[in-house]
């Protein structure tokens, strides 16, 4: 825990000092569930980052200003913290109607970072997220998954959810034709 | 999919002993609730021991015990060291070819999500299932209250 606290702190902002709260047992990291904020942002960059190799700062900008304290309502950003360092992250919003279904709450990222898993980091904001599409009246929660991933199915497997009712389906359509301008194209044709 | 016999025999035997990993359970205690031989469930436990699923004690007070992670283990991992759950469709003759490669792909679709199902479930999980299902026996509760993996 402690290796993984100090790769992320060469991102993250200054932390503050360290509280402990009434019943909280001295030396066992805090974990905390809250709302994303712009200042969190370099840490979930870098968890990503560790997980898929990727580094998406980007991305993540875009999702932050979709999915961030600006998107609430139904749309969810939250991380975890242990110790107030980022530590794992969860996206999710209500959608309603698509593919037929009735509004449900969509989880579309998930991820934990390697030295902190098995604490109960993706229960925790699993459940929050759970929580939240609650408030909302929202009764099912989906999400999907790589076929080959039996980790991140485990662990979905594990907090209680099984194959659902959508089932996915998908086909190659083929390369992407460059084309160097729409006007040129139009020339081709006519 | 239909497991053979011997697989099932395998993944219930798994279950009563991950289900109480600090206990030496005889074989015979399985056996009897089974409905099995003690001699033909005993070449089923050598495989989970030679698997280092289980390990096995002799004499007074031995039998079986679960030494693997239950949280990690899955039913897919008990299953191929019994048999291999995706079934290969016998070769066609060569005018047959393009109707037989149609079917081949319907069915390794079916595999690959039977596959993707079982390399998800882990001993834990399930054990949680038959604990919420308020389960058949003791099955349930000692490796399922540690079933959070992440």
């Amino acid at each position: 825990m402690d290796a993984d606290a100090k790769t992320m702190s060469t991102e993250a902002p200054r932390q503050r000092p360290r509280t402990r709260r009434p019943g909280v047992e001295p030396g066992r990291p805090v974990l905390s569930v809250r709302t994303v904020r712009a200042s969190d942002m370099p840490a979930v960059v870098a968890l990503d980052a560790t997980v898929t190799g990727l580094h998406k700062a980007a991305y993540w900008q875009r999702v932050f200003r979709r999915y961030g304290n600006h998107g609430q309502g139904q749309r969810h950003f939250l991380v975890a913290t242990l110790d107030e360092q980022v530590c794992g992250f969860v996206i999710g919003e209500v959608r309603d109607w698509e593919f037929g279904a009735p509004p449900c709450g969509w989880l579309f990222a998930i991820d934990v970072m390697p030295s902190a898993r098995q604490l109960g980091v993706g229960a925790r904001l699993l459940a929050e997220l759970v929580q939240r599409f609650r408030r909302e009246g929202v009764s099912t929660l989906r999400t999907m998954t790589a076929s080959g991933n039996s980790l991140i199915q485990s662990f979905f497997r594990s907090q209680g959810m099984r194959a659902g009712h959508l089932l996915p389906l998908e086909m190659d359509i083929g390369h992407v034709v460059p084309t160097p301008n729409a006007d040129t194209q139009e020339d081709q044709v006519t | 999919m239909k497991l053979q016999k011997n697989t099932l025999l395998a993944l219930y035997s798994v279950l009563e002993f991950a289900a109480r990993p600090d206990e030496h359970i005889p074989a015979s205690e399985i056996a009897e609730k089974y409905g099995e031989s003690a001699h033909h469930l005993a070449k089923v436990l050598s495989e989970l021991v030679r698997a280092r699923i289980v390990e096995s004690v002799r004499g007074v007070g031995g039998g079986y015990r679960f030494i693997g992670n239950a949280r990690r283990l899955t039913l897919l991992n008990v299953i191929v060291l019994f048999e291999d759950p995706a079934q290969e469709l016998h070769p066609a003759p060569e005018e047959a070819s393009a109707t037989h490669d149609a079917l081949a792909r319907v069915f390794a679709e079916i595999d690959r999500i039977a596959l993707a199902t079982l390399g998800s479930v882990t001993i834990a999980t399930l054990l949680k299932d038959i604990g919420r299902a308020g389960g058949p026996d003791e099955v349930a509760d000692t490796a399922a209250e540690s079933a959070e993996m992440a």
